[in-house]
């Protein structure tokens, strides 16, 4: 039977029969993975640990029909201040739910892989108020869907941008004005997230425009996939 | 593809969870072949458990009257509330006999991606249990995997302001488990827990 290896972050887990678990991946070279680990419910498994959800992994699987089955795995990365802390666990559960639906199986996806590790690592090292927002415009944006952020999305005018509309995939000018008006803070935001300065959106103190920008990446992923993102609108804190 | 009513069987069968349409198949055809008795015992077994057995008021373990059976035991101990996803834990808790008190179910644990959120968990009738103000100490016992981690959590930031005693269940290696196979995760969560022995 042919094996592969890849690396791979697992973003879901469902379980199958008595012991075992599907495991979904999202891998650079193959794209998003689904694969059978076998036992790993059990207390004594060897892979349990390193199948959660959230891990990045590096894997050897056989290939298989409808179902791979991994057969090894080395963790590369646990992304364990995530884990600990209860604040940052929606961030990375809408990551992995995004990147879980507008993966595709079987389809080298390196630079989706890259948004993931680099958004997840990112949210664990220094996680940042305009973290989540730019994470979802950009892999809008590498899945070519990305917002149209430097002229009005309607008319192509290079003119002030005072509203977003996902259905028209992005800032609109005044006259064409639709969807939600937007602070021009947050049309700055937009810009710096998906014209390279990324480090300058990541520095941004939690104001209205990193509020709007999650809000509005938030918007345009749903129209995109055409359905809620379930863990968007669950925040697991109290109260 | 079978007359009517063995069809009717393998199509019932087939929606149990684990059994595919060939197992569904066999099991019918195994139940066609046994004596009349043993087929009608499973029947008369199922309408029982669907007829008599309900959610405990108080904990919502699985239970044939009003409490179950942990909840009307007078020796168990009202102080120390053990929380659990599934009532099936509670079994897997009792089979230690290390735990005397009493449970509470809370049906499942937070997993934002299915949309199970604390409004489908039985929070609120945790925090009307606590409010008993014999309860001194809860513990967390959910699953060691990342939904459980974040019940727990989630749990413990709830009921921190209650002042009550919170713990959490110790995560680490098997017994006769082996070191060079453990996984980072658990190796360093056992390392972090660890304990004084004394001579």
């Amino acid at each position: 039977m042919a094996t592969f290896r890849d690396e791979g972050v697992v973003l879901r887990t469902i379980k199958l029969g008595e012991a075992d678990r599907i495991v979904t991946f999202l891998t650079p070279e193959h794209g998003k993975v689904r694969a059978v680990a076998k036992g790993v419910r059990k207390a004594k498994s060897r892979l349990a640990g390193r199948l959660e959800p959230m891990t990045h992994v590096s894997m050897m699987c056989w290939k298989g029909r409808e179902l791979d089955v991994v057969t090894q795995v080395e963790v590369v990365d646990h992304f364990r201040q995530v884990r600990l802390d209860l604040d940052r666990m929606p961030a990375a559960f809408t990551m992995l739910e995004a990147v879980d639906l507008l993966a595709v199986e079987r389809q080298p996806m390196p630079g989706l892989f890259r948004a993931l590790t680099g958004g997840l690592r990112t949210l664990c090292e220094d996680p940042s108020p305009a973290l989540l927002g730019a994470f979802l415009f950009r892999v809008l944006a590498i899945e070519g869907v990305g917002p149209v952020v430097d002229s009005c999305a309607a008319c192509g005018e290079d003119a002030d941008l005072v509203s977003f509309d996902e259905h028209v995939g992005g800032f609109c000018c005044r006259s064409c004005r639709s969807g939600t008006a937007v602070a021009p803070e947050t049309v700055v935001l937009a810009r710096q997230v998906l014209g390279g300065q990324l480090r300058a959106a990541l520095a941004t103190p939690s104001s209205r425009a990193t509020a709007e920008l999650e809000r509005l990446a938030t918007a345009a992923v749903e129209y995109h996939l055409d359905r809620r993102l379930r863990s968007a609108h669950l925040a697991p804190g109290p109260g | 593809m079978f007359a009517g009513p063995i069809q009717e069987l393998v199509d019932e069968l087939g929606r149990l969870p684990g059994v595919g349409p060939k197992s569904a198949q066999r099991i019918a055809f195994h139940l066609l072949e046994v004596p009349k008795e043993e087929a009608l015992r499973l029947a008369s077994s199922i309408a029982e458990v669907k007829e008599r057995i309900r959610l405990c008021e108080r904990c919502f373990n699985v239970s044939e009257g009003e409490l179950c059976a942990i909840c009307d035991d007078s020796r168990r101990d009202p102080t120390v509330l053990c929380i659990v996803e599934d009532p099936r834990d509670i079994v897997a808790v009792e089979r230690t006999r290390e735990f005397h008190g009493t449970y509470h179910v809370l049906g499942g644990a937070l997993n934002p991606i299915e949309g199970v959120g604390p409004e489908q968990l039985r929070v609120r009738d945790l925090l009307e249990r606590l409010a008993d103000d014999r309860i001194s100490e809860v513990i967390l016992c959910t699953n060691p995997n990342l939904e459980g981690e974040a019940t727990a959590m989630y749990l413990a930031r709830l009921l921190g302001p209650l002042g009550i005693r919170i713990t959490r269940i110790a995560s680490g290696l098997p017994v006769g488990g082996d070191l060079e196979y453990a996984d980072e995760l658990t190796l360093g969560r056992a390392l972090a827990g660890r304990r004084e022995v004394s001579g």
